[in-house]
Parts: structure tokens; sequence; C-alpha cells
């Protein structure tokens, strides 16, 4: 039997706000343990949440960026459970009625476009985290770090319309360069402000009705992410082949061993006791705010793909890395304005210098003159990527140090005759084999005179030259 | 002037004698410190008295007024504070065990406020055990007793507040009201006890019993003093999202208003109810008669869903505090029981040691009205039903400007004798819960004494922030039946 797997993802997205959720502390990372700590969010008795509006713009932005549905009127919920790290013992979540519903995102894997859909985003709180002193079997204490207590979450809940691995991580991907692009997460895995569990089930190919599922826990990147759903669903289906059953069961992944394992079955699920916080009222959200904030929504990258592909008649290919990163895009048509006449080598110089560009350590003008004059012949190609270096070094402007380096290429015919003569003249054996056939000779003869030339030749002039002097 | 009578003064008699120099503020706080001395001992109204903390406080206000700077509207007067209320640096028991060494480490609105009014600050005032129960019976700390016969409850849970007040050991206090907590309490023991609209006073650091229904308010001797008090403690505050962002009135002129033309509404299910006591009822037609004496007409209302008010408060108060409660597990505050192997079974052996009978009741209902196979049964219906009773106050409010009630079907009785069964115990407050229900405000006025010498209470309801009609009719039934000036007994029998 054939199987499919169905894949749906839930992503904890922590909004960056410069303030908690419901308290005025800070949410930077790194702090010593319990500094970024309040009467509020370390929950002392009497303390009430107050909602950061900003927090709420983000995740409206987040759901139009998304193109879900803003509900007017969402709720706050308490989640009911008991664990050290909680300190009220709830967590002030969404429930029933979450910030937004019903959006989609955009894929395309294998040059193949799907549509994922979103069925909610809600707003919630996260816990404290626990230090375990020594190893956690044998720890003889653990110590409760309440920094993250209150830090503002957005839950980005997928539709189970994936149906492979590499669906999930193409989703993951560009959910994160979404959220990149309107600047409400920092989208850094390793430091949990992009976390992902996936609910993966498997089914009859053809059959409609979902399977039993299973949720997975514990990747902290999306090579593990594919890894995991990948494994699961392996082991699903193995599993149904020697006639078992998937349990409804969540599961952690082990990087380590490559494998997840059952962390707690349905029957030990928590019931949570969710119910309307009464410390909060309803969030009411104006349709003026949210048209208000429409307005913020830049372009985003599936867009900016199609268009810059259009634009500038680049490969979507090289659209698709320009677009990965807001800054890089803007820096490609930053440069693209200054120099026009070779926006594809343009946009290779851009994925070529892409970490300098992101450092903020290249302007667009280095990268335009570059291209400017490799395209005119002033320059070689390996000129140009020494100057660039050099301009990262030096913060010098591009142009003054190809003055001042001589790296300026000779490209006058007249210039490079004398040099081919010498050339030519050296090498009698070769000249013969040229003029017997062997044209492959070309390359050797053109790496001579650049040799003599100290690279400052231009190769191009230098082919037309020798071909000519031969033919 | 003679200082042996201070302890018989108002709060507004007290603030005047201070303000126009008559007295100090250290000879005021020191009369009721020794009269605290003398009688707590008896009625165990205090968990916590702060000698030195007031002498000095009351010091500072000598000291200000020696200086000529502007004084608050309670400046130098001493008063007491529920043990709810958050005070800085100050241990807030909130009657538990739980909570039995915890010290905040910031002041609730309420506290900010009645110390920027100038006043001092005596101690913090028993109470039950997290605020469930309507007797001070349950409070960790032991029970308060009610001034006016020992051997009876207070009521409760602001039985603490309403017995110091009525013993004269301290001028006025702040009490919360989830169910009739403050209402109640100043029924049985002689007092005003007020709870305003929901969101007129600030909630921020009050350790909360149930979010939705929880409301402080003053309990005083006089009606004049409770507007007063009122004043003090009302008003926005960014830090409580539940608060309303509305001017404070003029509370204390309201009470002075007549009440020609006023409607009183008799909701006659509060008459019907069951076990109303006679000399409850009695007393009420004393209100009635001496307020449409004063010009006032008498308006028969109905509210419909009176019955279910107890389930529905039983329901969404329980379920609103298991979840306040469930902070206490070991992890903070102290106590943490011994012997455990890992955080559930230390968590569990902790919560079984660490709440009372009360408590643990609620817990449980809480819980299982929250649970997921429950939850649409009990907690969604209750909500619905809550709405009901609302929308029979608004239907109420059409005929009537306010409402008169009993306050309490009963007077004091002693302890045990109704705490035994839960039910029971929720009816003694019946009359009172609907109001919370509704976020509406109550008040509860003393306008007699049964025959058996235990003060009765009148409880007088007014559509949302309406508080001024209601102070106009306390007032008025204050002034046609006075409380004579008469310290209770402390009889014993």
């Amino acid at each position: 039997m054939e199987f499919e797997a169905v894949i749906g993802l839930e992503v904890h997205a922590q909004v960056s706000t410069k303030s908690k959720l419901f308290c005025a502390c800070s949410t930077k990372f790194g702090a010593g343990p319990n500094e970024n700590t309040c009467p509020g969010c370390s929950c002392v008795p009497g303390t009430l949440p107050v909602l950061n509006r900003k927090v709420v713009e983000y995740s409206i932005r987040t759901a139009l960026a998304t193109s879900c549905t803003v509900q007017r009127k969402s709720v706050f919920d308490r989640k009911n459970y008991f664990y050290p790290d909680l300190p009220k013992a709830y967590q002030i979540s969404q429930y029933e009625l979450p910030i937004a519903r019903n959006g989609h995102i955009d894929i395309e894997v294998g040059g193949q476009g799907k549509r994922i859909g979103v069925n909610r985003i809600h707003i919630e709180e996260d816990a404290g985290k626990l230090v375990h002193e020594g190893d956690l079997s044998g720890a003889q204490a653990s110590l409760v770090d309440l920094n993250r207590s209150g830090m503002p979450l957005m839950e980005i809940v997928s539709e189970p319309d994936m149906r492979t691995p590499e669906e999930a991580v193409a989703y993951l991907r560009n959910l994160r360069d979404i959220l990149l692009y309107l600047d409400v997460c920092d989208g850094n895995m390793e430091e949990g402000s992009f976390r992902c569990d996936a609910n993966v089930s498997i089914r009859p190919k053809g059959q409609e009705k979902l399977g039993t599922k299973a949720e997975l826990k514990n990747m902290n990147s999306f090579r593990n992410v594919e890894r995991a759903v990948e494994y699961e669903i392996r082991r699903q289906i193995e599993l149904v082949e020697d006639g078992g059953k998937v349990v409804q069961e969540t599961r952690l992944w082990d990087a380590e061993a490559g494998v997840t394992m059952s962390m707690r079955r349905k029957e030990e699920a928590h019931d949570y006791r969710y119910f309307p916080d009464p410390d909060l009222l309803p969030l009411m959200v104006e349709d003026s705010w949210v048209e208000e904030l429409r307005g913020t929504i830049p372009e985003l990258p599936g867009p900016k793909i199609e268009r810059l592909a259009g634009q500038y008649g680049i490969p979507k290919y090289d659209a698709g890395i320009l677009a990965s990163s807001r800054k890089l895009a803007d820096f490609f048509e930053a440069s693209v304005a200054i120099f026009n006449g070779a926006p594809k080598t343009t946009a290779n110089e851009c994925v070529h210098w892409k970490e300098a560009i992101l450092s903020e350590k290249l302007s667009p003008e280095t990268i335009a003159h570059a291209v400017e004059d490799r395209e005119n012949g002033t320059i070689s190609a390996t000129a140009s990527k020494k100057l660039v270096t050099a301009v990262l070094e030096t913060g010098k402007p591009f142009r003054s140090l190809r003055d001042e380096k001589g790296l300026t290429q000779v490209s006058d015919t007249s210039a490079l005759d004398a040099i081919v003569d010498q050339v030519l003249a050296a090498s009698p054996k070769e000249v013969e084999s040229y003029r017997g056939g062997k044209t492959g000779l070309l390359s050797f003869f053109v790496g001579q005179v650049m040799k003599e030339s100290r690279g400052k030749a231009n190769p191009k002039i230098v082919q037309e030259v020798i071909r000519k002097k031969l033919g | 002037m003679s200082n042996t009578n201070i302890h018989e003064w108002t709060l507004l008699e007290a603030a005047q004698n201070i303000r126009e120099g008559k007295v100090s503020s250290r000879e005021v706080t020191k009369a009721i410190l020794d009269r605290i001395s003398e009688l707590d001992p008896k009625i165990n109204s205090y968990i916590t008295v702060l000698p030195e903390d007031a002498m000095a406080a009351a010091a500072a206000c000598d000291e200000e007024q020696a200086k000529g700077s502007p004084l608050g509207p309670l400046h130098g007067v001493p008063i007491g504070l529920k043990d709810l209320f958050c005070t800085r640096g100050i241990r807030t028991t909130c009657g538990s065990r739980a909570l039995a060494q915890f010290v905040p480490p910031y002041d609730a609105a309420v506290a900010e406020k009645v110390r920027s009014s100038g006043a001092v600050l005596l101690g913090k005032h028993n109470m039950d055990e997290f605020a469930m129960g309507a007797s001070t019976e349950s409070s960790w700390f032991g029970p308060t007793r009610n001034p006016w016969k020992l051997s009876c409850i207070p009521g409760g849970s602001s039985g603490g507040t309403a017995a110091a007040v009525a013993a004269s050991l301290c001028f006025a206090g702040v009490g919360t009201d989830t169910g009739g907590s403050i209402r109640q309490p100043a029924s049985f023991c002689g007092v005003v006890g007020m709870k305003p609209t929901y969101g007129r006073v600030s909630r921020h650091g009050i350790v909360a019993l149930a979010a939705s229904l929880d409301q402080a308010g003053p309990l005083t001797r006089s009606v004049a003093d409770a507007a007063a008090l009122l004043e003090v403690i009302a008003g926005h505050d960014r830090r409580d999202s539940t608060s309303v962002n509305l001017p404070v009135p003029d509370y204390l002129s309201a009470t002075k208003k007549p009440v020609t033309g006023m409607r009183i509404g008799l909701p006659k299910e509060y008459f019907e109810i069951e076990g109303l006591d006679s000399g409850v009822k009695a007393a009420m037609e004393r209100v009635l008669k001496s307020l449409t004496e004063q010009g006032a007409s008498v308006v028969e209302v109905s509210l419909p869903h009176t019955g279910y008010a107890p389930s529905v408060y039983c329901l969404i108060a329980s379920a609103e505090a298991s979840t306040n409660v469930a902070r206490y597990d070991g992890v903070r505050y102290g106590f943490r029981a011994e012997g455990d192997q890992g955080f559930a079974e230390m968590m569990s052996k902790t919560r079984a040691e660490l709440f009372g009978e009360e408590v643990k009741r609620r817990i449980m209902i809480g819980t299982y009205a929250l649970s997921a196979e429950h939850y649409d049964a009990l907690y969604v219906k209750a909500q619905k039903v809550r709405t009901l009773i609302r929308r029979d106050f608004e239907e109420a409010f059409q005929k009537a400007d306010v409402l008169l009630t009993p306050t309490t079907p009963v007077t004091a009785f002693p302890p045990g004798e109704k705490t035994k069964d839960p039910l029971t115990m929720y009816l003694v407050e019946a009359l009172t819960m609907p109001c919370n229900l509704a976020g509406i405000p109550g008040i509860s006025v003393p306008c007699g004494f049964s025959e058996e010498g235990l003060p009765v209470g009148a409880q007088l309801l007014a559509g949302s922030f309406r508080e001024e009609t209601m102070f106009a009719a306390a007032g008025a039934i204050e002034r046609a039946i006075p409380s004579p000036r008469v310290m209770p007994a402390l009889r014993v029998d």
C-alpha cells in the first residue's frame, strides 16, 4: 500500500517588542538570571496583566502578511497547568477566539507552487526556564529563571496541508522570511525566538480521513525539522506495515540519535481547563487600525521574487536568493539604480557578497562600480573581486582603490600587440598545433598573455587579437 | 479637649479634629493602639498590628502639619486594611498559611491611595483564608469574634475589618467584596459596608479571589465616612485593565441629598427568601417607613433569576479562585511540605497541607466546572445565567432608582452552626451575591437591632456607577434610624 504523509506545523514566534506581553520588563536576550523580571512577570500575588499594544500591532501585521482575517474581537484565556517554570500555574493565551484566522502562505518545492493554509494566529505569553544543577536525572536542585516569563509570542498554526518534509521546510522558511520582512520577530531558531512543533500523520494514498497524529517537539533548526519529520513518517509507515497502530502522542526529536521518542501519550495529556481570563477584557480591534496597519506591510518575499525576475530579467532562482532578505533585495535594487547595464551580474555580485552586504560593510555604489567597470572592460573579473575585498579591508571607495592599485585593464589592441607577439614567438610548437586544428589552445595563449601583462590585459580583447594573428 | 472618647469619633470627626489641631495624630493613634492591645485579644480582628510603624507615621503627620504642608483628606487618621491588600514591606497573609510569610515588594493601589490621603496604617485585618468564606472562621490566624456578642461570628470574609471598625479598633477599614464579603460582615457587626461598581476601585495589588467579582470598598461607622473613604480609594488605574476611566464624583455631598421623589424598589424575591428572620423583616419595615416619610415612593420589582445566583456564584467564583490559588505550589512563598520525590509529589503534598477545607472545596468545584468535559454544562451555562441576572437588574432600574433589601436573611450566629453545611453558608450571602454578578454597587447600612440585640443591616443596590443615588438613600436611612453611639458590649453569653 502506498502512504502519504500529512504534516501541520505550529510555530511559536517571539514578538520582537522591547517589553514583555503584560509588563514593562525588557525582552533582551542574555541578561543574568531573573534580571528581566518584576512583580508582574514573576506573578507576585495581586499583580495584574496589562496588554502590550505593540504586540497586538505586530500580530495584526503578521496576520495581514499571511492573508489572515483579523478578528474584531479576540479573548485571552487562562491555560492551566502546574510546572515550576510557570509562576501563575496558568499561561495567558488565546484559545476559542484568536486574533486572526484563515490565511495562507505560498511555497514552491521542485518548481511546483503550493498554497499552505494558516489556520490561526494567537497571542500568548512564554513561561520561564528551569536550570538543573548537575545533569537532569541526578540533579540536586532545579533553579527557576523567569527572564523568559511573560515574553510575547505569536503562535502561528498551519493547516495540515503539507505532504513532504521538503514542503514543511519550505513553509517554515517562507514564514520566517515574512516575519523578518515585517521586522516582528528576529527569527533566531537557536535562541528559541522561532520554534516549531510538527504534527505528523500518515494515511493510505487517496484516503480523505486523517490518520492518528504524533506531535514532534524539540527541533531547533530547519535541518532538524526536515530530519525529524522524515524519520517520523518512516517510523509510522513501518509501524503500520508491520501491523501496528499509530497512537496519539507527543514525541521528542533527538538530533544526535536521529530518532523521535515518545514523551507523553494522549491519556497523559493535560486538561488545560481553558477559560477567559477575567483580569483582561476582550480585545476589540477597530477596522480603521487594521487598515492603517495594512499600509505598513512591505512588499513580501513572494511578490518580490516575481517582480525582481520580471523587472530586471534575472532568473527566478537569483531573485529568490535576493528576496530571502529584504535588506539584500533593497541593496540589489539600489545598486542597479546606479548602474543598470547588467542586472544579472549585479545579482551575482550581491549573492557573492551577501554576508558583507547584510552586515552593512558594503555600499550599493561599490557593487555598482565593480559591475560597471567589469562590463565596460575597465577591469577584469579577478581585479573586481580583489578590489571589493580591498574596499572591505580599507573602507576606501572602489574607484580610488582601482586607480591607486593600477588594476585598470589594458583593452587597447595596439598595447597588447607586442605582448601577444612575444607569447606566440616563445611558443612555436603550440602555434603549430593550433594552426593544425587544436583551437582549444586559445585559452593557453590567453593565459600566457594575462601572465605577461600581470593580469591587466582584458582577456576578451586578448582573445580577439590572438585569433586575428593566428587566423 | 478630653481624649477619653477619641475612639467614638467617626472617621471624618477624627480627620477634622486633627486638621484643626485639637488633637495630634500621635494622640489619636496611641489611643487606638492602646484600645487594640486591650480589646483585640478577645476579638482577634487584626492579623498584624504595626505599633511602631503607625506611631512613626503619626509623628511624621504631626511634623508635616506643623510645617504647614498641604494635608490629605484623611491626614493623621489611623485606619486598617484587610490583609489581602499588598503592602510594601509589610506581611500580607490573605488569612492563609500559604502566604503566612509573604512580604510584598509593592503597594496595592488601595494602599497607595490610603497612604497618600495622609491616613496612618495601623495594621492588617483578619479574614477568611483567601477570602473564601463568610464567617472569618477559616483564617489560618484563628477566627475573629463579633464585638456585639463574642460567641458569634462577625461574618466574612472581611470579618476582621468589620469587627475592628465596630469595636473602634480603627476609624475605618478597606475590605473586599466578592459575593457580599463587605456588606454581610458590615451587617453582622452593625457598621456601614459598601461595595462600589465593578471597575470603580483598582484591583491592582489585591490578592485575587475571583477577578470578575472582586471589588474593594470601605467599612466605616457612618455613611458619610464611607463616602469620604470611597472618594479616596476610587479612580482609574492603568495597571488594572478592568478599571474604568470615569471621574470620581463628590460622594460626600451625595449623602446629604434629599430622597424626595426617589423610587425605592422592593425586589419581591428578596423578601420571599427561605429563613428570613422576623427581626430582620421588622427592621426592613421601619426603614421603608422612614424613607417614605422623607418623600420617597415605593415600587415592587421582580428579579426573577435571583434564585439561581448562589449556584452561578459558586461556579464562577470557584472556577476563577481555583486558578488564582494554583500558584501556591511550594515553589515560591516559603511553605513547602517535606519528604517528596520530585515536583509532582512535592506540589501535591504541599497543597494538601497548605489549604483549609473551604479552599479545597472551592478548588475541587472550580476545577470540575472548568474541566473539558463539564465546561459547557457548568461554566458556560453559569455565565449565561449571569447575563440574565444582570438583565434583571437593568429592567428593575427602569422602574426604581435604588433597590432596598435585607443585607442578610439572618443576624450573626455562633461559629460552626452554619459553616458545617456549605450550602447553608452560601445562602447567608444569597442576597448579596447577585449584586457582584451584575457588577452594580451595593451598601449595607445599620438599621437597628434584632430582639436578641444583634445588628441588622439594610442593603441598597443601585445601577452601575450610580453610587451617588445609593449614598443619598443610605444617608436618609441613617438620619432616620441613627445608630446610637454605643460601643458594642463585647458580650460573652
